[in-house]
């Protein structure tokens, strides 16, 4: 097919795609901030407990998750078409372009599997800085 | 007898839909605070990646963002996302209906409005959590 025909195909996509992503995250982050930044003692209440605790409820999980991966895409594909827009250079457009891709895989990937792997109560911390259904030993 | 009254020719060009007035600053403003989220959340993942490494370090690094000068560059965050959200459902409207293209500019202010609305809500509150007692 021709490749300008399939170029512009992908832009559609992508066009749909930061319109539902953008509805989608405002609900995820909204209630992000709200939890994070309002609720009891707000951001000076974030710790490791806070966190942790979150993370061992599967809501959570999957919340922060869906978050991780919406965001970076429509923050990045956003970035693509700032990057499109200014820099004329083929080749410095490129290593942007390519940049931008590689950062939010690897971000992908990390935060995944932070969420997913994380354990609320790793042996031989303090008790004292771990989520209250943690026991000793 | 009919008055005629000579016609002022109305040819002064206001800008477009896009260029010089509400539909400009929108733009620069979603721009701006596009990018600058962007970079945010790059660094947020990181952060937030340390509490897989160990309990002390994340503690450690989430201090960083409790003092008074990361305080205020959280407000400025919030406000930031605030207005992407709202000014990004005025486009999507003004994509989907005709009724949004011709009320446009209004729902600009719409924005600012919801804007500082949401911003009255959230910033005392936070602003007691990093300067309070």
């Amino acid at each position: 097919m021709n490749t300008l025909i399939k170029r512009m195909r992908l832009e559609r996509v992508g066009w749909i795609f930061m319109r539902v992503s953008g509805v989608i995250l405002i609900g995820l982050i909204f209630t992000h901030l709200t939890v994070n930044l309002m609720q009891d003692g707000g951001v000076k209440a974030i710790d490791f407990a806070f966190v942790a605790g979150k993370l061992a409820d599967p809501f959570w999980q999957w919340f922060d998750v869906s978050m991780l991966w919406l965001a970076l895409i429509h923050g990045t594909n956003g970035m693509r078409v700032v990057v499109d827009d200014y820099v004329t250079r083929p080749r410095l457009k490129k290593v942007l372009q390519t940049s931008l891709f590689v950062s939010a895989t690897v971000l992908i990937i990390l935060g995944t599997l932070v969420v997913f792997t994380l354990d609320p109560c790793p042996a031989g911390a303090p008790l004292s800085l771990l989520p209250s259904f943690c026991s000793a030993g | 007898m009919v008055d005629t009254v000579a016609r002022e020719p109305r040819t002064v060009i206001r800008g477009t839909l896009y260029r010089g007035h509400e539909g400009m600053w929108s733009w620069v403003l979603h721009r701006i605070t596009g990018v600058g989220m962007y970079f945010f959340l790059l660094v947020h993942v990181l952060d937030t990646a340390t509490v897989r490494i160990d309990p002390e370090l994340y503690n450690v690094v989430m201090e960083a963002y409790k003092t008074p000068i990361m305080g205020l560059g959280e407000a400025g965050l919030v406000a930031a996302i605030v207005f992407h959200a709202f000014n990004g459902l005025r486009i999507i409207l003004v994509d989907m209906t005709r009724w949004a293209v011709r009320h446009q500019r209004a729902l600009f202010y719409g924005v600012l409005v919801l804007w500082t609305v949401v911003m009255v809500a959230f910033l005392p509150r936070h602003l007691m959590h990093v300067f309070g007692a």
